[in-house]
């Protein structure tokens, strides 16, 4: 009986990362920007993309999203009230979104005609962290209800965002929500990130979010 | 809960690289997480006596060696190590730094298994001595 240790250095999500080097490839190819939204359930990220695709829309640019949940259509339905090509991806248990699901649900739409896609991941801040999708910027959004510390308990989430989003900034004042705190937080965990403070009810920092985005569009491109 | 999806590709992956000896069996499984990896060890460990069931990693034991963050500090110069997961500065200089270098892995570094003596199936490498003529 003999022994041996056999080296094999493998990641263990290769297969999802090769997929999404792949999918990266072919965004970078069509000039389409996509961005990949991941918070807590709950967040308001649906109602900030259905404000998101809308404004897009009106400025003329072309949208199209991706909505992972659970079970139902539901988001799908609200997002498409934008007007934008949008397809719902049940993952029926699955906490997490990964670049098979992407791929898969790509089928038919032509990319080179999109200017901006949005995958909107399953309401989770801990999974969906470890699987890329090919995005070019990961936004985490982080709501006035949730407390200031949701940086700090989901380090993994926020250190691995391109940008963090703080929704419902329009009952900030009546959940007491603690405006420096949030942001020192977000900042320690993920130092010089972009941060916006928006409220898809009033329109509050949308502008400057849309600047961004056609912003990261353009350097992105060129 | 993603951690049942990792055991998975575990699996997956081990079964793939020890159909390369014959007979052997699957002592003991070793992986590199990085602390921000965000996989909880006791989890795998759960998942991993479930998952392996039936399959050639049955009774192995699982290894994890969690890794951890390391930032490059610009003002000092180097990489530095990470207490934890709460603070992204310099332990030494506390400047705020998010060049990382380690904490994010995710691999089976290696595997160990066990033949029978006179099983010499070496997975189709030729024996060292042939590259010395």
């Amino acid at each position: 009986m003999t022994t041996r240790i056999v080296e094999l250095r493998r990641g263990i999500l290769k297969k999802n990362d090769e997929l999404a080097a792949g999918l990266r490839n072919r965004y970078t190819a069509a000039g389409v920007l996509v961005l990949n939204l991941v918070s807590s359930p709950g967040t308001g990220k649906t109602a900030f993309l259905e404000r998101t695709l809308t404004a897009l829309k009106a400025r003329g640019a072309r949208v199209a999203a991706l909505v992972g949940d659970l079970e139902t259509d539901n988001d799908a339905r609200r997002l498409a009230s934008s007007g934008a090509p949008v397809r719902q991806i049940n993952t029926h248990g699955i906490c997490h979104l990964d670049a098979e699901m992407i791929d898969k649900h790509l089928e038919g739409w032509e990319l080179g005609e999109l200017d901006y896609l949005f995958i909107e991941n399953v309401g989770n801040l801990v999974c969906p962290s470890s699987y890329d999708l090919g995005e070019k910027i990961r936004v985490a959004l982080l709501s006035v209800t949730e407390g200031e510390d949701k940086p700090l308990k989901y380090p993994t989430m926020f250190n691995s965002a391109d940008a963090a989003v703080i929704t419902k900034m329009d009952i900030a004042e009546p959940c007491g929500f603690d405006r420096a705190e949030a942001l020192k937080n977000i900042n320690e965990i993920r130092p010089g990130i972009r941060i916006f403070e928006t409220s898809a009810k009033t329109g509050a920092g949308m502008d400057e979010w849309l600047e961004y985005l056609a912003e990261e569009r353009e350097r992105r491109n060129a | 809960m993603h951690e049942l999806s990792i055991v998975s590709s575990i699996v997956d992956t081990v079964t793939e690289s020890v159909a390369a000896y014959p007979g052997a069996r699957v002592k003991e499984v070793r992986l590199r997480v990085g602390a921000l990896s965000s996989v909880i060890e006791e989890s795998l460990q759960f998942c991993y006596g479930i998952a392996t069931e039936d399959t050639p990693l049955a009774g192995s034991a699982l290894v994890v060696n969690i890794l951890p963050v390391i930032v490059h500090c610009e003002p000092c110069g180097q990489d530095v190590e990470l207490e934890g997961v709460q603070s992204f500065r310099c332990p030494k200089c506390n400047e705020p730094s998010y060049d990382l270098r380690q904490g994010k892995e995710l691999e089976i570094e290696s595997i160990e298994i066990e033949e029978d003596e006179d099983d010499h199936t070496d997975c189709g490498v030729a024996p060292r001595h042939s590259e010395e003529k």
